[in-house]
């Protein structure tokens, strides 16, 4: 079902998908996207530092995937992760906290908006590296292989990351071995300023997989359906041991790259356009109201748990004190952790 | 004209050789390309071809002869009508002609290695610098119980005896790399492994050293106890970022959550012969990183007792091996679970006028020094660092306050050397305890050259180290 986002969104499959899932999308979606634009705020009063990738009109991707995930599936991801976190249900309190560099953070206020992680959530990153978390998500895959488990992992990267060599040692690797693991290009069309046309001349990035033997598709990213049903595919694939499986999802940024984006390559008018005509909330809120699934107040109410959800995160990022001076000299090492990993086999 | 047929260098370290098999016999015609036999080293077995076509006259070394020295004859070609005994034993009408090794198809880099390519070159002559290092055996040995039985092992003995125990002992260790299957090891490090514990784990790669160290990383988050091997840490500049990016910081950014247990390992340094891309010391590179480990052993039994306990680590470790001491045999004690752990310097020797700290290769140049200064009346203390990261401050202390003189000997660059480093804190932590500046002896500030008279100048030699010690000690 590829589609690109640039086309209009059909009226939905909504026949089969049921009140409580798009429920649960426009829940999580909007999570994201409220957490997010509080973010920028705090990063605006000086509380957030340094790069902060925000997630705004990408939240489709990570929502629809998550509804295919079961238990110890792991997901890894870039630099603009905290839609990801917040999709596997990391708490808000704990990402914003970090954000603000404090010791109630998910890393003690040691990692920041690019490196946040939880064992948990089979969170593995947060990865500041364009194209690291590749080869590093195929390894967590090899890791559940070699136990024997069924479990996939979720490689998220963008397709500014499609150019980066170690991606492609990775798709062969990762076919040459059969891992588990759904490499998710969330193509959003820019590699920071650099649109997609003027760094390659391949039309698709799935494609370049064929040359490794690995499956692939291109998916319309805007639309948490259809991200959803593609992504039940390439977990079937993947879960019977299939090796892995390529999914291009076709989506949008909003915001600039980071905090500090000169929004000269594109215009105004391309980003306006893509909001109003393409955006994956709205697109859900309609399938809500014109499917007799929510009336206009029970979004309403919806909203307003959202917005609380995110202002005690906010309030919490700003109360946690800073991380105690000497966190500057603890998990350097980690010589307190068990010695052998061998227990944790299912072998 | 008969042509004598020399026992052919096979690699740029081989001195001797088995020969193994013999695939012609005598009065056999051969031609240009032919299989002629095969020949084992402590590497590999290499079947070596023809070059001249002629008849077979003779086989002067038979079948299952042991350390056939490299330039040997070992057959004698004869061409059409002549005598199959012309030409022994009168060198004037003999061509001397090594036998040309196969060169086997592949990778360019495995020249470097025992499958390379080294025809018809005199090894005398050629000889490097790098393999005429002595490796005189530490003659202190703490490590192990008083009587406990040691054996002669070779460094590659010890390090595969190290990653068989481990594998064995958790089923969560794994090594992966270039070669470390099928092949045996690009420097039969692994030989055997693959028999004994399944392709599961001893894992294949392909030629990708950045993917499947960032591979080798994700197993190490996920879970699993990779042993990565590098086929010479050269390489490891491509997977560099992996290394230091996502297994030394993840710990930390992660708030202790997300700990790394992985060794890279693989040999470092100087090999003969290979120049500069082939050729550099990186410890002082990866010591320079918090949140890596980094180890670079001497003996057999170092090797042995520090990969196991690497291996248990539960952070990256960085294993610097030595392609040259691979071959070496020192005594190993004869334990069931030998380990030696980090930060624990070793006194190689005791002395009480300088100290000459070292580590890896570095050890061979200043225990040989010792011995040379001894002759003079010059009492050295040679100690062995053994692990970069950490460092064993106290025994380093120790020694100064004794001696009052120090010396450092290491392979790596000068700038930004382990010397410098223990210079800079001896300076600050010792400063009243020296008699003299400490001298920092290390490789050349050049790219290792190709040229055998040019390597030699390149790379530090125990005489550097009994000058260095003279200036330290005025005498």
């Amino acid at each position: 079902m590829a589609r690109k986002p640039t086309e209009t969104a059909a009226p939905a499959a909504s026949a089969n998908v049921s009140r409580d899932e798009l429920l649960k999308y426009y829940r999580d979606m909007l999570l994201i996207r409220r957490f997010e634009e509080k973010a920028g705020q705090l990063y605006g009063m000086g509380l957030i530092g340094g790069f902060c990738h925000l997630y705004i009109g990408q939240e489709a991707v990570v929502v629809g995937l998550e509804a295919t995930t079961k238990e110890g599936d792991k997901r890894i991801t870039s630099y603009r992760d905290h839609g990801h976190m917040l999709a596997c249900g990391m708490e808000a309190r704990g990402v914003m906290a970090e954000l603000t560099g404090r010791i109630g953070g998910y890393s003690k206020g040691k990692g920041g908006s690019m490196h946040m992680f939880s064992r948990e959530k089979h969170f593995y990153g947060g990865h500041g590296i364009v194209g690291a978390q590749v080869p590093l998500g195929a390894g967590l895959a090899f890791a559940d292989k070699y136990k024997g488990n069924d479990n996939v992992t979720f490689t998220y990267f963008g397709d500014g990351a499609s150019n980066q060599g170690q991606v492609y040692e990775t798709y062969n690797m990762a076919e040459l071995w059969a891992l588990p693991v759904i490499f998710v290009i969330e193509n959003n069309q820019y590699a920071m300023g650099t649109s997609m046309k003027r760094s390659t001349r391949s039309t698709t990035l799935y494609g370049r997989g064929e040359a490794f033997g690995i499956p692939g598709e291109q998916v319309d990213g805007m639309d948490v359906l259809a991200v959803k049903a593609a992504g039940e595919k390439a977990v079937a694939h993947c879960r019977a041991g299939n090796g892995p499986y390529i999914l291009e999802m076709m989506t949008y940024r909003y915001r600039g790259h980071s905090m500090s984006d000169p929004a000269k390559y594109r215009t105004r008018e391309e980003v306006q356009k893509m909001r109003d005509e393409r955006d994956a909330i709205e697109h859900v809120r309609q399938l809500l109201l014109q499917g007799g699934h929510a009336s206009e107040d029970d979004l309403k109410s919806i909203d307003k748990e959202i917005k609380d959800i995110v202002n005690d995160s906010a309030d919490f990022s700003r109360e946690s004190p800073e991380p105690p001076l000497d966190e500057l000299w603890t998990d350097i090492y980690a010589d307190d952790v068990p010695q052998t990993a061998a227990e944790d086999l299912n072998v | 004209m008969a042509t004598e047929i020399l026992m052919p260098a096979l690699s740029p370290t081989m001195e001797e050789g088995t020969l193994a098999k013999w695939l012609v016999k005598e009065g056999d015609t051969v031609k240009s390309g032919d299989i002629l036999a095969e020949i084992e080293t402590d590497k590999a077995t290499m079947e070596f071809e023809a070059v001249d076509e002629g008849t077979v006259g003779r086989l002067l070394v038979s079948e299952g002869t042991q350390g056939v020295k490299v330039n040997t004859p070992i057959a004698v070609l004869v061409a059409e009508g002549e005598s199959a005994d012309a030409g022994t034993g009168d060198s004037g009408t003999t061509v001397p002609h090594a036998a040309e090794p196969l060169a086997q198809p592949g990778r360019g880099e495995a020249s470097r290695d025992e499958t390379g390519e080294a025809p018809d070159r005199a090894p005398a002559a050629a000889k490097s610098a790098v393999e005429q290092v002595n490796t005189p055996e530490p003659d202190e040995s703490p490590d192990w119980p008083e009587g406990t039985t040691v054996k002669q092992m070779t460094v590659r003995e010890a390090l595969r005896e190290a990653m068989a125990e481990e594998m064995e002992r958790d089923e969560a260790v794994f090594l992966m790399g270039e070669e470390v299957g099928e092949y045996q090891g690009a420097y039969k490090i692994s030989q055997g492994l693959l028999d004994r514990f399944g392709p599961r784990r001893v894992v294949d790669t392909p030629i990708s050293e950045m993917g499947f160290a960032g591979i080798g990383v994700g197993a190490a988050f996920g879970g699993l106890r990779p042993i990565v091997e590098f086929m010479t840490f050269n390489f490891a500049m491509q997977a560099i970022d992996h290394i230091i990016n996502s297994a030394a910081k993840t710990l930390y950014m992660s708030g202790g959550q997300m700990g790394c247990p992985i060794v890279f390992r693989g040999p470092n340094g100087a090999a003969a012969r290979v120049a500069a891309q082939h050729s550099q010391d990186f410890a002082a590179w990866y010591a320079a990183i918090p949140g890596l480990k980094v180890v670079q052993p001497y003996s057999a039994a170092d090797a042995k007792g520090l990969l196991k306990t690497a291996i248990r680590d539960p952070n990256p470790v960085i294993f610097l091996e030595n392609e040259i001491l691979y071959g070496r045999s020192f005594d190993v004690p004869q334990m069931d679970d030998f380990t030696i752990p980090f930060g624990k310097a070793r006194v190689a020797r005791k002395g009480k006028d300088v100290t000459i700290i070292s580590f890896g290769i570095g050890m061979a140049h200043a225990l040989e020094a010792a011995e040379k200064l001894s002759n003079d009346g010059i009492d050295a203390e040679v100690l062995d660092l053994r692990t970069l990261r950490p460092i064993d401050y106290p025994a380093i202390l120790r020694s100064v306050q004794k001696t009052n003189r120090v010396v450092t000997v290491e392979e790596g660059f000068p700038v930004g050397s382990i010397g410098n480093h223990l210079s800079a804190w001896i300076m600050e932590n010792a400063f009243d305890w020296l008699d003299a500046p400490v001298i920092n002896c290390t490789g050349k500030d050049v790219p290792m050259p190709y040229a055998a008279n040019l390597e030699r100048l390149a790379l530090i030699t125990a005489d550097e180290v009994v000058e260095a010690v003279r200036k330290v000690t005025y005498r």
